[in-house]
């Protein structure tokens, strides 16, 4: 039976659908699922679009960001009270991708795609995931991302984190041989708040350095409680790989990901150019 | 599986057709209405080849539902010219040479369309954004970026 596809106009019809058949596949910006249809990896089962207003809905005004799982990447280019977050979404794709692509789409992004799973990472933002007609629950985007390719059961609602108190303290590097757009050698992303002059619960983000996303425990380790010095930028990249499982593909073999990895972690620090 | 009904606007014309569930725009638009102008090239948003403008938006009519098209606005390469006047860009392409084997100028020209709607004194960086998506494997891109830089000019001096 060749694929269908279905549309829900809320969310709770959504996630009961998705709970309820397993051979029912969201589509929310279409840039990944439709190349599964187009490549003939998805040939049975249905599709299932969402036109409820409220999956595309933003709050982003206040110190803690809301962002719905349909917001696209043109959606947080176009909105002036996520500046930190315009160079990671001006780094997925072109124009035609960023007005497709969506954030709930990102965060299932196979490795070396998902970039912007890393900032929400780096960002320790909560996911949203609705389950069947019930109330959406909270997970942490660590535990899902490390629970995602076991599967996903119920529909991913929005993203929720705070605000960076200052926008200097989230730094976001992706690293293409492409210029100026590429699949990502890797992506970095940390959030390093400051209390006096020193790092206070600093977080550290890999892309295509495992997996899923990964945080860099390592260099969380090594910068916290310091000030963003020569010594510590210094004992951060020594402790870059910790935690990492990179892989070989077109892009880049594994050898390399190691071998550049600490380079451009202190950059991404020091704020050099590539 | 029976097919379903779709009806969108095409380049200022109001076209129904038949689609099945799962087909892409790029499908429907070149097998189901004839319309030729945006080619298939990696199927995978890679390439930038099918680029059309939906409600005045760049997208890739690869990855975009044919049925999630309905009552929307879809523009092609093939409304550009206003008759026998090609659209400045057009001309800007020919006078810069920037068309060599031809198949990615049409997603070429779409993303330049929606830039310079957008923006119409783009910079040159902005000129390399618009078209980040877009691969041409001949002209080395300087050609394309000259083109869509002098059509901006163009419509400029034409306004003044």
């Amino acid at each position: 039976m060749p694929l269908d596809v279905r549309v829900a106009t809320s969310m709770a019809e959504a996630a009961g659908l998705l709970s309820s058949d397993q051979r029912t596949k969201f589509l929310s910006g279409g840039t990944l699922v439709m190349r599964d249809v187009n490549e003939g990896r998805l040939l049975d089962g249905t599709l299932l679009r969402l036109t409820d207003p409220a999956y595309r809905q933003m709050n982003a005004s206040g110190p803690r960001v809301e962002l719905g799982a349909g917001v696209t990447m043109a959606m947080v280019l176009n909105n002036r009270d996520l500046p930190f977050l315009h160079a990671v979404a001006r780094a997925i794709g072109g124009p035609a991708i960023r007005q497709m692509a969506t954030i709930g789409g990102n965060l299932f992004a196979e490795t070396p795609y998902g970039d912007f799973a890393v900032a929400l990472l780096a960002l320790d933002a909560q996911v949203m995931v609705q389950s069947g007609y019930g109330s959406a629950r909270t997970v942490a985007i660590e535990e899902f991302l490390g629970a995602r390719d076991r599967g996903v059961s119920g529909l991913v609602t929005a993203v929720q984190f705070a605000k960076p108190q200052n926008a200097a303290d989230f730094k976001f590097r992706k690293i293409s041989r492409v210029k100026p757009k590429g699949i990502s050698v890797m992506s970095i992303a940390a959030h390093l708040p400051n209390s006096g002059s020193r790092i206070v619960q600093a977080r550290v983000a890999y892309g295509a350095m495992a997996p899923t996303p990964v945080r860099a425990r390592g260099v969380e380790r090594a910068l916290e409680g310091k000030s963003l010095d020569s010594a510590s930028i210094h004992a951060a990249k020594a402790a870059a790989l910790e935690g990492t499982r990179p892989l070989t593909d077109a892009i880049a073999t594994e050898w390399y990901r190691r071998e550049v990895m600490p380079v451009h972690l202190g950059r991404l620090l020091t704020g050099e150019g590539r | 599986m029976a097919k379903i009904p779709v009806q969108f606007r095409l380049n200022n014309s109001d076209r129904a057709t038949f689609a099945e569930a799962a087909d892409n725009l790029l499908t429907t638009l070149r097998r189901g209405l004839n319309e030729f102008g945006p080619k298939y090239g990696c199927g995978q948003g890679a390439c930038g080849v099918c680029t059309v403008l939906i409600d005045g938006e760049p997208q890739l009519a690869c990855l975009t539902l044919t049925v999630a098209c309905e009552g929307r606005h879809v523009e092609t390469v093939s409304g550009m010219a206003d008759g026998p006047n090609m659209h400045p860009l057009q001309n800007a392409f020919m006078d810069n040479f920037a068309a060599q084997c031809g198949f990615c100028t049409p997603g070429m020209l779409m993303a330049a369309r929606a830039l310079l709607d957008r923006n119409p004194n783009p910079t040159r960086e902005d000129v390399v954004e618009a078209i980040a998506g877009n691969i041409c494997r001949c002209t080395g891109y300087e050609p394309i970026i000259a083109a869509i830089l002098a059509a901006a000019g163009a419509r400029g001096e034409k306004r003044a």
